[in-house]
């Protein structure tokens, strides 16, 4: 599968879901959003090899809050 | 999974409520976290003047859009930092959000209100970007308020980034600061008789009751093209791994976050009852922005101020200063 920004390819064998790929990337699914097709998915969404994904990071870091 | 309201299609879950929505309920979910916390902290009424300070980013951009939903008299303010190509992205991002909504939006630039931008100050003070920048966006996001004429300033700290700072006080048991953390701040009136004047205007966090992943997922069923990328200075800031600790107990026991905000607000917050109270504070020789008053025989100049004539004095005395890195985080 496909995954954007930044843009990689991952191997996986057959359906997962949202949970296992982030799993496999080591990535807590509180600090993320995974998008398909420009729409959010929730955690028990099946994924599909040919699917482009993108897992947007979501935690910011600024110490001045917004404007960060 | 299926939304809670309609039992169509899900596309957000948020564990913490037990709870997934589709779009429209998503959106109508977050529109009422925004109300109740603005209603719950008595933030402001139906016809206050709000000014909102924007940055592009997803959580002012998220909260702008939520309270001109929400049919509120809300104006933007962005404040150009100067940091770059990061700058200039994130005010484009901020105009065509304004224009697209015909919301009205005023931009100001630190380099032209006062001579520095976010990384000459860093490098000529010798001060990591983040604390500089902080202290000048404080400062000129009140001045603006109160130039301006707004009641209330509105900025977009969402569950989060109140649980990370808080988390960050108490590491430090900066008691002084958690007198200060909570969804409102006051205003602070100088002066007495016909000298009385508003020094620092009241500021509002309406986001309090949404987390960090949520004002994201909101900015994108909504459309909004907010600027994904950090800023670059953001670099080593604690903040970030505060959040990502906070995120991994969120994990594994949902609530976490909410539980430790509004519990500190509910059982502990009045222990550090603010400090500084008014009769501490004066107003600074220079600019007239309240300060602590200072020890005897000590300059009454407030913190901006001082950050100000220094980096003016090493600029003018040709001070070789350390370049600042400019590297993103990951
Ligand atoms: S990360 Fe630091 S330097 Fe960058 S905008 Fe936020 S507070 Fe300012
Ligand atoms: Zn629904
Ligand atoms: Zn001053």
């Amino acid at each position: 599968m496909r995954l954007r920004n930044p843009d990689r390819i991952i191997e996986v064998s057959g359906p997962r879901t949202v949970p296992d790929l982030l799993r496999s990337l080591e990535i807590v699914p509180e600090a993320v959003l995974v998008i398909r097709d420009a729409t959010l998915l929730t955690r028990d969404e099946e994924l599909e090899e040919h699917d482009e994904l993108e897992v947007r990071p979501v935690l910011s870091g600024g110490a001045g809050g917004p404007g960060s | 999974m299926k939304c809670k309201v309609c039992r169509g299609h899900a596309v957000v879950d948020i564990r913490r409520h037990n709870a997934a929505f589709c779009t429209d309920h998503f959106t109508e979910h977050i529109h009422n976290q925004v109300a109740k916390a603005i209603k719950e902290f008595h933030m402001f009424g139906p016809d206050a003047r709000l000014l909102i300070a924007v940055s592009g980013g997803k959580d002012s951009l998220a909260l702008w859009d939520i309270l001109l939903q929400l049919g509120y008299d809300v104006t933007g303010f962005y404040l150009d930092l100067g940091i770059g190509s990061y700058s200039t992205r994130s005010k484009e991002a901020t105009i065509a959000f304004a224009e697209e909504r015909d919301a009205k939006l005023i931009v100001r630039s630190l380099a032209e209100e006062h001579g520095f931008t976010v990384p000459e100050l860093a490098s000529l003070t010798n001060r990591v970007p983040c604390s500089g920048c902080g202290l000048n966006k404080r400062y000129e996001f009140n001045r603006a308020a109160l130039e301006e004429g707004f009641d209330i300033l509105v900025t977009g700290h969402n569950l989060d980034d109140e649980v990370a700072t808080l988390f960050g006080n108490v590491l430090h048991w900066n008691t002084d600061m958690l007198a200060r953390q909570g969804p409102v701040l006051e205003e602070r009136v100088l002066g007495e008789g016909d000298r009385r004047r508003m020094a620092l205007v009241r500021k509002v966090k309406p986001l309090v009751r949404v987390a960090e992943r949520e004002t994201a997922a909101y900015a994108v069923v909504r459309g909004i093209d907010y600027i994904v990328e950090e800023c670059p200075m953001v670099e080593g800031n604690v903040q970030h791994k505060y959040k990502e600790a906070i995120a991994m107990l969120e994990e594994s026991s949902p609530g976490t976050k909410h539980q430790m905000y509004f519990g500190f607000l509910k059982k502990a917050a009045s222990r550090f009852a603010d400090e500084t109270d008014a009769a501490n504070l004066v107003g600074c020789a220079n600019c007239g922005s309240p300060t602590i008053a200072p020890e005897a025989g000590s300059d009454r100049v407030c913190s901006f101020c001082r950050m100000q004539s220094l980096a003016q004095r090493r600029r003018d005395d040709g001070y070789r200063a350390r370049p600042v890195r400019v590297r993103k985080r990951r």
